[in-house]
């Protein structure tokens, strides 16, 4: 189903809300939107089933053009509230959208959780490396030894692996990819939506306002080109050796499992009751 | 043998009356993380919706999460509770504010338990009554309820839900340990014997709706998530589209209209009990377990001549300031017992404004205020 | 109920060791007294690391009209299965107060008056099962109680109890209630203005030696 940037518009940006919107030139998180928007496209889901419920942040800021049932939360609870949208309504598809700070920081807890008890959320998380909305601090994706408004002397600490911490945690389904890669993208963002159970896709879109400048990228676009140049498919990432990986990262699939979610292991324990009561 | 049907009792725990309230009212999600003394809530919960027509229960990672997916489910047409204690109740704070913010109904059970922090996990307090009001920021509307005995609390369980679905606000129902954890024989009703109120939803076209239009009541009807009426929903301060704004005309008229939906039906919302109040001259003011010792108390002191009275407050916020004039009106002196360091008695003191003399019995030690400690303070006069 | 006796307000404690089945003789008790008899009755108990580090406590308040304050301060009648218990809560009994012990347990009572059964030695040798001791108190305690009818009581113990655990629990109550009528006789004087008019005797009775 190929459509057209006009019929995008026009079917699912919300007619009524008021533009311009709030990304800077260069975010990579209107690229998110607009695959979101044709992923779910290309899997023909009707806009009512379709619930997007995004944290505090920029990425939380998404939410709110889109023509679906959009719920805008609280700073790093969106796993929370989509888990009880979730089991009170089992039909529905639940999305996710948080950043780096609100899924791994302030909402590290609920997204392990999430994906232990393996339930039906489509977590999509725009690490962008800071908090871009607040002003460029530190968050938990900020690489070692970057600059940012709370590290000026440089990231002291680890950042997190976004990928393993979602496989470790039990993760049906765990994917990474960039901005740059948008076809691929899509295609990992339309499994990230269609399969059962917990499934988290890391997107890498780059912030050039509040990471980027101060560090050393002089435009948006050489974040691009970063990511053009580092992002490399998992298979052929793991050939390289150690020495020779530097700056670059794995993307695609790095988990698939079937294992039926909470919310129809909870059906079936009702179905058992309900026989009782019947037969 | 229909007769006796009508009249199902048991011998309940006040845990559990909450339970039995619960499921009257039609609640059909729980979210929550277990917390002494409120446990048997939880644990009974987890007992009843899986086997009951469509009932939904989890257990979450954290009392945060327990707020937020109660009011996710809400949103999707679910009447849905969690039950807590106080250091439960501080972490769901963040999410309580969104609640009230979003107007997505919702009961929290608190049984109290003594303070602050950890505090003393298994004895009685009635000291969240002011974190109930104010836990969490900025200005908003919020219901406060309180129960006394075992059948209350199935009764006030009833009536959390009703307001919380008429009004589109949480409740919070304040239990403290005592009224919890005592057994007693409750009637349980008939399914058709109370009101049961569910929240209006839109029945005009999706087009024409906002979620957040001014009406009458001032509260907008709520469509469940998934109906076809699809909107926007934040934290953010919002327009009747449910758009964040910062116009300074469209704050106000929000800010407004959530306050004025509750202050406009105070005579619905406000409850109390009086006993022997009309000719009192010591008037004791009481609310949760603490009022049973006043209730001892007071009939001891009738029977030695004294005329004390009892209001007994079932609603805590907004604070029932009529029933408190009207106590006012012959007595000389007011007492109020609490367990705590004195969190209603400055909302009496606040309305009395200097007439009677307030005098307060406060114990901040895991112990229940006596009846005998009660009745020494009504004899002083 | 017609049968019902005026009871201002009537206070029992049960008190003894963790794993005795206080809370348990409490509640059934309570359910008895409430569901089968008609009165109303609170029921609270010790909780949390208290009820774990080895006492347990478990008060009814009985009374014909309404309870108001829940809880047990003055107390009509305590039951001590543990020397411990008996030292801690003596002081709580009212004057004219009865004291039932385990007198196995209990060597050193506080006063001579009291009544006691070697409850933990009954269940032992003429039950075969130690846990069926608190059930035999109940037995006990339904004679003894002037406004408790032993057929209500046992009715209402065995609807609460699951099916395998019935007969057992019968055959223990039948002997408490037997044992009190033999070793307790009637009903202690401080409670004779209480005696319900229509505790009905029991039809089967095996040889009353007095």
């Amino acid at each position: 189903m190929e459509i057209t940037g006009n019929e995008i518009i026009h079917q699912y940006l919300r007619h009524n809300k008021k533009f311009p919107h709030v990304l800077c030139p260069g975010c990579g998180h209107g690229i998110v939107l607009g695959t979101l928007i044709r992923s779910v496209h290309h899997l023909g889901l009707p806009k009512d089933d379709v619930v997007i419920v995004a944290g505090i942040g920029c990425s939380g800021r998404l939410a709110v053009y889109v023509d679906f049932n959009t719920v805008h939360t609280t700073h790093g609870r969106a796993l929370t509230f989509a888990t009880g949208i979730k089991m009170a309504n089992p039909k529905l598809n639940v999305i996710c959208l948080m950043g780096d700070g609100d899924a791994l920081s302030i909402g590290g807890n609920h997204m392990i959780h999430a994906a232990r008890r393996n339930i039906g959320i489509t977590a999509l998380i725009l690490n962008n490396n800071i908090y871009g909305m607040t002003g460029g601090q530190s968050s938990p994706a900020t690489p070692e030894g970057a600059v940012s408004m709370t590290a000026p002397f440089g990231q002291l600490e680890k950042s997190f692996d976004t990928v393993q911490l979602a496989c470790g945690a039990g993760a049906n389904f765990v994917a990474r990819g960039t901005v740059f890669h948008v076809n691929n993208l899509e295609k990992l963002m339309i499994k990230a939506i269609e399969r059962p159970g917990f499934n988290m896709l890391e997107i890498i879109t780059p912030c050039h306002t509040q990471f980027g400048r101060k560090n050393k990228y002089k435009t948006s676009v050489e974040m691009y080109r970063w990511l053009k140049a580092n992002a490399l498919d998992r298979e052929r990432y793991e050939e390289l050796e150690e020495s020779k990986r530097g700056d670059k990262f794995p993307v695609g699939v790095f988990v698939e499992r079937d294992e039926p979610g909470l919310e129809e292991r909870y059906a079936e324990l009702k179905a058992r009751f309900s026989a009782g009561r019947n037969g | 043998m229909a007769r006796r049907k009508k009249n199902k009792e048991i011998f309940a725990l006040g845990n559990e009356a909450v339970v039995e309230g619960a499921l009257i009212a039609g609640c059909s999600f729980y979210g929550g993380y277990p917390i002494t003394p409120s446990s048997e809530i939880m644990e009974i919960m987890a007992q009843r919706l899986p086997m009951s027509e469509d009932g939904v229960f989890i257990q979450l990672e954290d009392e945060i999460a327990s707020m937020g997916a109660i009011v996710g489910a809400s949103m999707a047409g679910r009447k849905v509770m969690t039950a807590t204690s106080g250091p439960g109740f501080s972490l769901m704070q963040e999410n309580l504010g969104y609640a009230c913010m979003t107007e997505t109904p919702l009961v929290v059970v608190n049984v109290m338990r003594g303070g602050p922090s950890t505090g003393l996990p298994t004895s009685p307090a009635q000291s969240d009554v002011q974190q109930a009001r104010w836990g969490t920021h900025g200005d908003h509307p919020i219901i406060v309820l309180s129960a006394s005995d075992v059948q209350e609390c199935l009764e006030m369980t009833i009536i959390a839900f009703n307001m919380a679905e008429k009004y589109r606000t949480p409740v919070i129902l304040l239990l403290d340990e005592i009224t919890a954890h005592t057994r007693e024989k409750i009637r349980i009703p008939q399914p058709d014997e109370y009101e049961v109120t569910s929240r209006i939803v839109p029945s005009i076209p999706p087009e024409w709706y906002k979620p957040y239009e001014e009406t009458v009541r001032g509260v907008a009807p709520m469509p469940p998530i998934g109906s076809g009426y699809r909107f926007h929903v934040t934290g953010l301060t919002h327009d009747v589209n449910g758009f964040p704004t910062s116009r300074p005309d469209e704050v106000v008229d929000l800010m407004e209209r959530m306050h004025r939906k509750i202050d406009q039906f105070f005579y619905d919302i406000q409850m109390h009990d009086e006993l022997m109040i009309e000719d009192a001259e010591v008037v004791v003011i009481a609310y949760g377990s603490v009022a049973r010792s006043a209730e001892y108390a007071i009939e001891q002191a009738r029977s030695s001549g004294v005329k004390a009275g009892l209001l007994k407050l079932k609603t805590l916020f907004p604070y029932p300031r009529r029933a408190t004039e009207k106590a006012l009106a012959n007595a000389k002196s007011i007492i109020v017992p609490e367990m705590n360091m004195g969190q209603i008695s400055r909302e009496v003191k606040r309305v009395n404004s200097g007439r009677a003399s307030v005098r307060t019995i406060n114990r901040v030690d895991g112990q229940i205020i006596t009846p005998s400690e009660i009745l020494k303070v009504i004899m002083q006069g | 109920m017609k049968d019902q006796a005026e009871l201002e307000r009537f206070e029992i404690r049960f008190s003894g060791l963790g794993g005795q089945g206080i809370i348990t003789l409490g509640k059934v008790m309570g359910a008895g007294l409430s569901l089968g008899h008609g009165y109303n009755v609170t029921q609270t108990q010790s909780y949390g690391p208290e009820a774990r580090g080895g006492s347990s406590r478990c008060d009814l308040v009985v009374s014909s009209r309404r309870i108001s304050f829940p809880k047990a301060e003055n107390l009509d009648l305590l039951v001590a299965l543990s020397q411990e218990a008996c030292n801690a809560y003596y002081p709580y009994l009212k004057p004219g107060g009865v004291l039932i012990i385990e007198s196995d347990m209990v060597a050193q009572p506080p006063t001579n008056q009291y009544l006691g059964l070697p409850f933990t030695a009954m269940a032992k040798d003429r039950i075969g099962i130690p846990q069926a001791m608190n059930t035999i108190v109940l037995g006990a305690l339904t004679h003894l109680l002037p406004f408790a009818v032993p057929r209500i009581m046992r009715k209402n113990m065995e609807e609460a109890l699951p099916e395998k655990i019935r007969a057992i629990n019968v055959k223990a109550f039948n002997l408490g209630n037997r044992e009190a009528k033999k070793h307790f006789g009637d009903v202690p004087q401080a409670w004779a203005d209480m005696v319900v008019e229509h505790r009905k005797p029991e039809k089967k009775r095996s040889t009353q030696k007095k």
